[in-house]
């Protein structure tokens, strides 16, 4: 759906859209109502508990169960035997949710117990026989590349490389974008500077860890209650994982504590089915904090060499960057983004990125917040203040010079439409945090960011009741607040206030296919729906109108939450409220309805800018920060208080990345902290009040200018403060 | 006839040409010749695939019509966290 051109936000005044209404989900969250994971219960309800490999890399010769299986209370006990090959495309993840001939990295499952009580299963965990056979091991990506590093795969070839190689290796694949020449470039340049960057794996860090409750009957239906980003996700994954057709698996999506990518897949639901199946019995399995570190999905690390160039005027001639991921033991690290989105903000004649996709001894990597961009952005972001300084020039206007705009060519291959980077760079110029002075051991960091974002496929139902309210059904699990957003639009286009419209998240049972809540999409896609369901509804209840005055439709308007004549000669008659119409709705046709069906398209790219001010405590070392500021393009903000929750959270977790958070691996190649206390994400005191703008510049493709801005506002962070804490001046 | 831009992993398996000319009236039509011209793209494309058309990407929409004299950009499918 496109820009609707009367909603243009230089001229349009919205009723609701842009207020700050509260939350519908908030006073449950606050009284300890709202229903997380790990709340579900079931009569009968079994514990289930997950044995994972000590070891990064064993063959796993055999499983003896036998002695767990005789403990008392213990009523399944399920093996790789339980989970038969299937759907090709879903082999990694199968291998992934219980290990088969190896156990790929510290902490993957090999057997789970189904037991009367957690100590019944804990105890049979203990007395399950694992035959391992230890194998070398590699943790690091640059170290896994290496010739005669241990080989994960037997049969894995990289791919896209001419001539296909023989041997195995630990790199998936290669992947280029770009276009031009950048040797041809650097020719060009008066100064060129190429660095070499790593980042670690970091995780989400979402506080609810991953929980389910799985009930199969002996009829073969089954219900699954789960955290998830994506509940049919997790139904069409977990049916074809074990055997199930999918109409009778019904999945209800539990609130969530977080998520932030690291719920888009599956690791314990197919498990807890499978244990639920044997025993006949309901499952409860929750990860424990150290599981969710060990065995969850965190992202990439990453090794990076970023090679630009520059005239003394501050033109970039040339870019070129070599990215490597590591995406723990399988294919598939976001290697693909992260090099389409190197360079996605500047507009470039030479320009080039080449990506691997490694696989080591870890967990699986899990998508998180704009996956594969944030590492990228700290190396591009870093060379480019360097290249700043170098040919003194503020590095604002370094960018400003170089900014993608509508009509240019990305660097990954699409022409621009509008877009907003260059608003958010003038913006932050303007902010006064840009030219505030900077006290003793401080430094100001500044970068910019690119997120693609998505739409997909959407499905909304909205009924509309007896007494005028409106029940608003949406699959896509509400991860940002999205449920007040979608009110907000429903009630715009209805004319009616916001408190009568409520909106839930439906189970897979009862609303059409939904993707997953990723791809910063829900506020863009879902919304897109809801105000097409909402003027669906409206076309019947002018209809309705048309009914009971006796005229034809198209002689009906629907203005201010009213059925009104649309002119002189449709007739003199009284409006109609949503409320009159919905009253008398079985004695005009029945129920009244809207609904929109989607495969969306069209979501505007994103851009965001931040600045950081850092201060270092020249004895200890330890950084502060000390100011901090995000200038986002939002396209529209519906309700702008989750768009600056959005902005504030992105940058809070890329501050985290920043200064304390990464996986620290051992020479053992076991994870050395799978813990809050040695993982140490930010708390309210490590963090100053993070300040907003939002720049809004029309996303073409939604009928309100909406684009997504739940995952641009990581991708800065890390370049930014890195040079706020180098302790370099602006100028 | 479509002129098409292709990157990535897709530009090594059209054999490292990076414009190729398809006749084709809309995405489906588009990537199905693609598949036939290069075999090697058939699994990549059947993975996922994305087409920018003037710019708007598309991530799944066959039918989607491609106007004459536009720009076409294959990309891989895009995911997001």
């Amino acid at each position: 759906m496109p820009l609707d051109a009367k909603f243009d936000p230089a001229t349009h005044h919205f009723r609701l859209v842009g207020t700050r209404p509260l939350r519908p989900d908030g006073y449950d969250k606050v009284v300890g109502r709202a229903r997380f994971g790990a709340d579900a219960s079931a009569p009968g309800m079994l514990v289930g508990r997950i044995l994972r490999s000590p070891h990064p890399h064993a063959r796993i010769r055999a499983i003896d169960t036998a002695r767990a299986a005789k403990l008392p209370g213990v009523k399944a006990i399920v093996t790789r035997d339980d989970f038969k090959d299937g759907d090709p495309s879903l082999k990694d993840v199968l291998v992934n949710v219980m290990a088969r001939d190896k156990a790929l990295y510290d902490g993957h499952a090999v057997a789970a117990v189904a037991a009367t009580s957690a100590s019944v299963a804990r105890k049979a965990l203990k007395l399950i026989r694992v035959d391992y056979e230890i194998l070398p091991h590699v943790t690091d990506v640059d170290e896994a590349m290496k010739p005669g590093a241990p080989i994960l795969h037997g049969d894995m070839r990289t791919e896209n490389i001419e001539p296909a190689p023989k041997k195995a290796s630990n790199v998936a694949s290669r992947c280029e974008f770009g276009h031009g020449d950048p040797e041809q470039g650097f020719k060009q340049a008066d100064v060129v500077i190429e660095r070499r960057f790593k980042t670690e794996a970091t995780h989400q860090g979402y506080i609810e860890p991953h929980a389910c409750l799985a009930s199969v009957g002996s009829d073969g239906q089954g219900e699954l209650w789960v955290c998830t980003q994506g509940h049919y996700m997790v139904r069409n994954t977990c049916a074809a994982l074990v055997g199930m057709d999918v109409s009778k698996l019904r999945v209800t999506a539990s609130e969530i504590g977080g998520g932030f990518g690291g719920k888009t897949t599956v690791f314990i639901e197919p498990v807890a089915l499978a244990l639920s199946r044997k025993a006949g019995k309901p499952v409860k399995l929750v990860m424990s904090r150290e599981e969710v570190f060990r065995a969850s999905g965190p992202t990439s690390s990453a090794s990076m060499t970023v090679k630009i160039g520059v005239t003394r005027h501050g033109r970039i001639t040339g870019a070129h960057a070599d990215i490597r991921f590591q995406g723990g033991a399988f294919a598939g690290s976001p290697i693909e983004l992260g090099a389409m989105s190197a360079f996605a903000c500047y507009d470039l004649e030479h320009v080039k990125a080449v990506g691997w996709d490694v696989v080591t001894n870890r967990p699986k990597q899990a998508a998180y917040r704009a996956p594969g961009a944030p590492m990228v952005a700290f190396a591009v972001e870093s060379v480019l203040d360097e290249l700043a300084h170098k040919i003194g020039m503020d590095p604002v206007e370094l960018r400003l010079k170089n900014t993608a705009k509508e009509g240019t060519r990305s660097s990954y291959g699409p022409k621009y439409n509008r877009i907003g980077l260059a608003a958010c760079l003038e913006a932050a110029r303007r902010h006064p945090h840009y030219e505030a002075p900077l006290g003793p051991n401080q430094g100001r960091g500044i970068a910019a960011g690119f997120w693609f974002n998505f739409g997909g496929q959407t499905c909304v139902s909205l009924n509309v009741n007896i007494d005028g309210t409106v029940a608003l059904a949406v699959g896509t699990p509400d991860i940002g607040g999205s449920r007040a957003s979608m009110c907000m639009m429903a009630a715009e286009e209805l004319g009616i206030e916001y408190d009568k419209v409520r909106a839930i998240v439906a189970d897979t049972s009862s609303l059409g296919y939904n993707d997953i809540s990723e791809g910063s999409r829900v506020t863009f896609s879902t919304g897109l729906a809801t105000i097409a369901a909402a003027r669906d509804a409206i076309g019947k209840l002018c209809a309705r109108a048309a009914k009971i005055w006796g005229i034809a439709p198209e002689a009906v308007v629907w203005e201010n939450g009213r059925a009104r004549p649309a002119g002189p000669n449709a007739g003199d008659f009284a409006p109609l409220s949503l409320a009159e119409i919905a009253k008398t709705a079985a004695k005009t046709g029945g129920p009244i309805a809207g609904h929109h069906e989607v495969n969306a398209d069209g979501a505007g790219v994103s851009f965001a800018v931040h600045l950081c001010d850092a201060e270092v405590d020249p004895e200890t070392g330890r950084v502060t920060i000390k100011r901090y500021t995000v200038v986002q393009d939002a396209g529209k903000a519906i309700h702008p208080s989750y768009v600056e929750g959005q902005f504030q959270g992105g940058a809070a977790q890329g501050i985290g990345w920043a200064l304390n958070e990464e996986y620290v691996y051992g020479r053992d190649g076991r994870l050395q902290n799978p813990g809050f206390l040695d993982y140490r994400i930010p708390v309210a005191s490590d963090l100053p009040m993070i300040d907003t703008v939002i720049v809004e510049v029309p996303n073409p493709g939604h009928p309100y200018g909406v684009r997504g801005v739940g995952e641009t506002s990581i991708v800065p962070p890390l370049a930014a403060i890195d040079k706020a804490k180098a302790g370099k001046k602006r100028r | 006839m479509v002129r098409v831009k292709l990157s990535g992993p897709l530009k090594v398996a059209a054999g490292g040409e990076a414009e190729l000319e398809v006749e084709a009236a809309n995405i489906h039509q588009l990537l199905t010749r693609l598949a036939e011209l290069h075999p090697k793209m058939k699994p990549m494309l059947e993975r996922g695939a994305a087409v920018a058309i003037d710019g708007q990407i598309y991530r799944d929409d066959w039918f989607r019509a491609i106007p004459e004299g536009s720009e076409v950009v294959i990309l891989p499918r895009m995911v997001g966290g």
